[in-house]
């Protein structure tokens, strides 16, 4: 890792206004620290944001929903009663990620903006496209883990574990830069490589993530969120699915599925969703939204597995989510 | 390689009778050799016939009359009627590392000290035309940078070709280090070193290193020798490309006609063998592969080298010490007596941690060069990349067998690779698991330009037993025998059959085998079920083991041997031993191993220790008690031989009324210590003078849950019943064997070195994509204790290390087929290979229905 220099922040003004070239935010410094030791990031400043005072809150508004400040912890998310009683698809993704130590320093901001996992990207030894070279070597063996959808030209899979219950929610970011304020829907935040290979959101240089804002659940709203990895303790899922249903006694008024580990993004399965929206869930419709969940997949020469291992976690979920709670 | 440990062979011949030719191509045990009776071996002394116990308690107990140095102590009886030894005694340095107090390598800091860091190579396969490291000397803090001119741990070719720096071979060869004031500060100096390659061709692909015109490791005949640990491949055979062998061993017969003149016997052919395959009733015929595993201890290798004029001291994280000194006294051309290594605490080493290393004798350059002491542990990546590995296989075997179980022919053909290392065998199973006329074992070598094998935790074993106990489980199943009845039917008239016989009856009993049911007949997506498998390992001695015993004026108690503790427990163990001897309890005793300053003590590799360093340890305890009865017995008014110690209290056995404590006694002596030291005796001989059988293994039983919708397999419950001889501490024994069941099953589910062939690099180099089980996937063990006696030394004891991880992925396997009906023929069984294999399973069936 290269030498430093290092600045405390103690308002978002401060932060914010140090933004530029070589300059990096550090909240837990969990990925920072994977990427800096690698020499992904380079940085000639970090500043220091995790003292800064408010960003840490979990707030609530009957009217308005959940606002959570960045600097949050997944540890926090999991524990935390209102979010494991309302959002519970958010309180599970978060429980489930990493473990009881990465959790405890993680900050729900640096989740979402964390680089991939792709094993390509994560070695200084690959000069991929994603850091200026012309080779995808995903697409070219030593793939199963990852993306089936959207993997052209660059075949990663979005690593954030809370990043797909808060798009499935319907989730706001509010974006804070030197010249003010602006909110984007989670789901516009993420970006497909086809658009800009180098990264994975649309974060400006300046801005930086100064709230998580998730609207109140309709009536009759029920969730479910199944992560299911290689094994249990301290894995990336090689397939996540969120389900959020909107129901009307038996009936699905809304559905929101959604896919981690499957695409660049997290993939927004709308194929399932239009099977699901007016009918009455059932073993036999969930089956059938699973399947054309994955129908459009496009997998990679040894990650096909994938494709029947969604279809199984897929229809679980949206029949645990009819089963279950908020 | 300097090695000092003198390891003997296998003892793995069955005990005579028919089968008596089956395990032929072991050589002859170099301290089995047979000596005239009433002789002992080279500087072991006059020996007399004692009986000592022999068998299984409970099952097969008897007497038997061994020889015995005259002046070793007297016959130990079985643990039950033992104070010390055989007790559940806690570490005895537990305290120390649950606190942080135990100083590991990585802990230690010395006045001065400079960090080192290695220099790769980022190429597989490549000619260094240059290094310029000017811009690196100058950067802050740089004290010394070293090129190497020698890499080890790796293959080599008689004839190297001089090229001005050795030829790269792997990606992760190390090429040199640098030392600076910083751990950052050398990192950073490193990457200003310019080094220009000139990149050749490369394989990193088992299968495609087999083919013609695959690009060569080695130009010419290469070998790497095996370590204290094992490994290494055999000497003398063919390469061929990148394919070194066969190595043929199994059933030996007859030879009237040898090719070499020495030889009376030779290995079956393979027309013989296809004979006895062809004439069997039933023939199993399959393929089984496994992946490469790298060791991944949490405590990476590494060492601080302090180089002085006067003195090399070497604080190194090992598995020998005396390797580590020995290989350095011959590099730097250093006396031995001048070179100290020391290993206080060591954080796992599983086989790969023999020797100096290249990283060891990098830090021992830039310690000389900089004049002051360094610091060199590896980096995770460097420890995954060019440290060692279990290398991959792929087994072909055949096994033939009569109507009623019994074996008539076993047929493997296996291929690995370790990299450019070699000792890829795959069929110490196949050899020596059950009776069988007819073996042969064909075993290659195939060089890839990837990272060097090394020997871990019983090379060959656990790859060899994933193949061949499914094989067998196949056999049982297509003569419509339960698994369990056949090995009962085959696992006769060898060492381990009485033994095993009784941890099946146990493990059977444990698990509930009389209630599994048959192949795949749950419902519902969840499926449950149980499998068995069997291990052996040999009982292997090292002579170099040596023990002193202290006894001092204040009542202390001193043991100190140059062998370490790499985590197992072996200080608490001798203090066990040391206790017995001397009727006191083992926290009176001090144990200080781990330092070549001590008498030599064995390596730790083999599973040798507690075979090789108790019995002197308890000689030297017996002998030490002798010294200080000769200085008190005056004052106490006894002879020295009426006089004894029994829980602390020292008395004439013929007035126990006047027993005084031990310090007490202590107290009478006349100088301010007295001692004793003893050497490692060879094995003991029957009364003929005969070398008499022992070796261990054990059986494990696996209970597993298969989601046959995701591909997950959650092993549920492993009842593992294992022996060792005499167990000394099953405490510390359920210790090794839970170890040995948790790297199994990471062996079996998770843990795969992923190559990116195009590149020839690895690609999870970290513990995040390296696989390794965690604590959610840690299955509830229950392990039993079979004491079995042989009368082979004055403790009869010996390790656990090996045999307890042969085992598991084979029952893991035979579990899920148990399950699921489905037959997982490569591991590790990630959800992909169980789905296919599931697949394949339900295409073949809805084919036949």
């Amino acid at each position: 890792m290269n030498a430093f220099e290092w600045t405390e922040a103690t308002s978002v003004d401060q932060a914010v206004a140090q933004l530029g070239e070589g300059v990096v935010l550090k909240a837990g410094g969990v990925d920072l620290l994977d990427l800096m030791k690698e020499h992904l990031v380079e940085p000639k400043r970090l500043v220091n944001i995790r003292n800064i005072v408010g960003l840490d809150k979990v707030e609530h508004d009957e009217r308005t929903g959940l606002k959570l400040g960045p600097l949050v912890t997944l540890a926090q998310l999991d524990a935390h009663p209102l979010v494991r009683s309302r959002y519970v698809a958010l309180a599970d993704a978060a429980g489930n990620a990493a473990t009881p130590q990465i959790r405890n320093m993680a900050s729900l901001g640096g989740n979402l903006v964390q680089r991939p996992r792709c094993w390509y990207f994560r070695n200084e030894q690959f000069h991929c496209k994603k850091k200026g070279g012309d080779i995808c070597y995903a697409q070219r063996g030593e793939n199963q883990y990852h993306a089936i959808f959207n993997n052209d030209p660059c075949a990663i899979v979005h690593p954030s574990a809370a990043a797909t219950p808060l798009v499935a929610y319907g989730a706001t970011l509010e974006l804070t830069s030197p010249k003010g304020k602006r909110e984007i829907l989670a789901e516009q935040f993420f970006q497909l490589p086809d658009v800009d290979v180098h990264r994975e959101n649309v974060l400006a240089a300046d801005e930086m993530i100064t709230a998580i804002k998730v609207p109140v659940p309709a009536p009759g709203t029920r969730a479910a969120y199944t992560k299911q990895g290689e094994k249990e303790s301290q894995d990336w899922p090689i397939a996540e699915v969120v389900a959020v249903l909107e129901m009307d006694g038996e009936t699905c008024k809304k559905a929101s599925i959604v896919l981690g580990a499957a695409s660049p993004v997290p993939h927004r399965a709308k194929e399932a969703e239009s099977v699901l929206v007016g009918k009455k869930i059932d073993e036999a419709l969930a089956r059938e939204a699973a399947k054309n969940a994955i129908a459009s997949a496009d997998p990679l020469s040894e990650n096909r597995y994938k494709l029947g291992l969604f279809e199984v976690i897929i229809r679980r979920t949206i029949l645990a989510a009819q089963g279950g709670r908020a | 390689m300097p090695d000092e440990t003198t390891k003997t062979a296998p003892q793995q011949n069955p005990k005579p009778g028919p089968a008596a030719a089956q395990n032929g191509g072991a050589q002859t045990p170099r301290a089995a050799q047979a000596t005239p009776p009433g002789q002992g071996g080279q500087g072991q002394g006059p020996t007399k016939s004692v009986d000592m116990p022999i068998g299984i308690p409970g099952a097969t107990l008897h007497k038997a009359a061994r020889l015995v140095g005259v002046d070793e102590p007297p016959v130990l009886a079985p643990n039950s009627e033992l104070k010390s030894i055989g007790k559940r005694t806690a570490r005895v340095d537990g305290k120390l590392k649950v606190t942080g107090a135990a100083k590991y390598t990585a802990d230690i800091n010395l006045p001065g000290m400079l960090f080192g860091m290695m220099i790769t190579s980022p190429h597989p396969s490549a000619i260094i035309r240059s290094i310029d490291t000017s811009v690196a000397e100058k950067y802050p803090g740089v004290k010394a940078i070293h090129i190497l001119t020698k890499v080890f741990g790796v293959a080599q070719m008689a004839s190297e070709k001089d090229d001005k720096y050795p030829r790269i071979r792997f990606a992760g060869q190390p090429i040199g280090a640098i030392a600076a004031t910083s751990l950052e500060g050398a990192e950073e100096a490193a990457r200003l070193i310019k080094i220009e390659y000139d990149q050749q061709p490369f394989v990193t692909d088992v299968e495609k290193a087999m083919q013609p015109g695959a690009p060569v490791v080695f130009e010419g005949q290469a070998v790497q020798a095996g370590t204290a640990g094992g490994g290494g491949g055999p000497a003398n055979v063919k390469q061929n490309g990148n394919v070194r062998g066969p190595s043929l061993q199994g059933t030996r017969v007859a030879d009237p006609a040898p090719k070499d003149p020495r030889a009376t016997t030779r290995s079956l052919t393979t027309d013989e063998i296809n004979k006895a395959l062809k004439d069997a009733d039933v023939l199993i015929e399959s393929e089984y592969r496994t992946q490469v595993q790298t060791h991944s201890a949490l405590e990476t290798h590494g060492v601080v080298a302090d180089f002085k004029p006067d003195m090399l001291t070497v604080w190194a994280s090992t598995q020998g010490t005396s390797s580590v000194r020995d290989e350095l006294s011959a590099v730097f051309e250093i006396a031995k007596s001048k070179v100290r290594v020391i290993t206080e605490f060591m954080g796992g080493g599983f086989g790969a941690k023999f020797g100096a290393g290249n990283f060891g004798v990098l830090a021992t350059y830039l310690s000389k060069k900089a004049q002051a002491p360094v610091k060199l542990m590896l980096s995770r990546k460097d420890e995954h990349l060019s440290v060692g590995n279990r290398p991959n296989s792929i087994q072909k075997l055949r096994i033939g067998a009569k109507k009623d179980g019994t074996l008539t022919a076993i047929h493997l053909v296996s291929h690995g690779t370790g990299g450019v290392g070699t000792g890829a065998g795959s069929g110490g199973p196949a050899r020596g698991l059950y009776k069988c006329p007819n073996i042969l074992t064909e075993e290659y070598d195939v060089f890839t330009h990837a990272g060097p094998a090394a020997s871990f935790r019983a090379p060959g074993h656990p790859q060899g037993a994933f193949g061949f106990e499914q094989a067998i489980d196949e056999l049982a199943e297509k003569l419509g025998m339960d698994p369990l009845a056949l090995r009962e039917k085959i696992d006769v008239g060898l060492d381990r059959s009485d033994a095993h016989r009784e941890e099946r009856k146990v493990g059977a009993e444990k698990i509930g085998w009389a209630n599994r049911k048959p192949a795949g007949s749950d419902t519902g997506p969840i499926k449950r079920g149980i499998g068995v498998a069997q291990s052996i390992w040999y009982r292997f001695t090292s002579r170099d083991s040596n023990c002193e015993v202290k006894i001092m004026r204040d009542g202390s108690v001193q043991l100190m041997s140059g062998v370490q503790d790499i985590g197992t427990g072996i200080k608490t163990v001798l203090a066990q031993v040391v206790a017995e001897e001397l009727g006191l309890k083992p926290s009176d005793i001090t144990i200080r191993v781990g330092d070549t300053n001590f008498p030599a003590g064995p390596s730790s590799g083999g599973s040798v220790t507690t075979n090789s360093i108790t019995p002197p340890a308890r000689e030297a305890a017996f002998k030490a008690k002798q010294e200080l009865f000769k200085e008190i017995a005056q004052t106490l008014g006894a002879t020295v031989d009426d006089l004894t110690i029994v829980d602390g209290k020292v008395f004439a056995k013929s007035h126990p009324e006047k027993a005084i404590s031990f310090r007490a006694a202590c107290g009478k002596m006349q100088t301010e210590e007295v001692g004793a030291r003893a050497r490692r005796r060879d094995e003991y001989k029957d009364a003929q003078g005969k070398n008499v059988p022992g070796a261990t293994g054990g059986v494990q039983f696996a209970q597993v849950a298969v989601d046959t919708e995701t591909g997950q397999v959650k092993v549920e419950r492993v009842v593992a019943v294992h022996d060792c001889g005499r167990p000394i501490n099953p405490l510390l024994l359920e210790s090794q064997i839970n170890g040995g069941v948790i790297q199994g099953i990471s062996y079996a589910l998770y843990e795969d070195r992923i190559i990116n062939h195009r590149t020839g690099r690895m690609i999870n180099t970290n513990l995040e994509q390296y696989k390794i089980v965690g604590s959610l996937e840690v299955p509830k063990i229950e392990t039993y204790l079979i004491e079995e006696y042989w009368g082979r030394s004055s403790t009869d004891a010996a390790g656990i290390g090996e045999p307890c991880t042969v085992a598991t992925a084979a029952a893991v396997a035979n579990a899920v087929y148990n399950a699921t009906g489905a037959r997982i023929r490569e591991i590790p069984m990630t959800p992909a290979r169980v789905l296919a294999a599931l697949a394949s399973t339900n295409n073949v069936r809805s084919a036949r229905s």
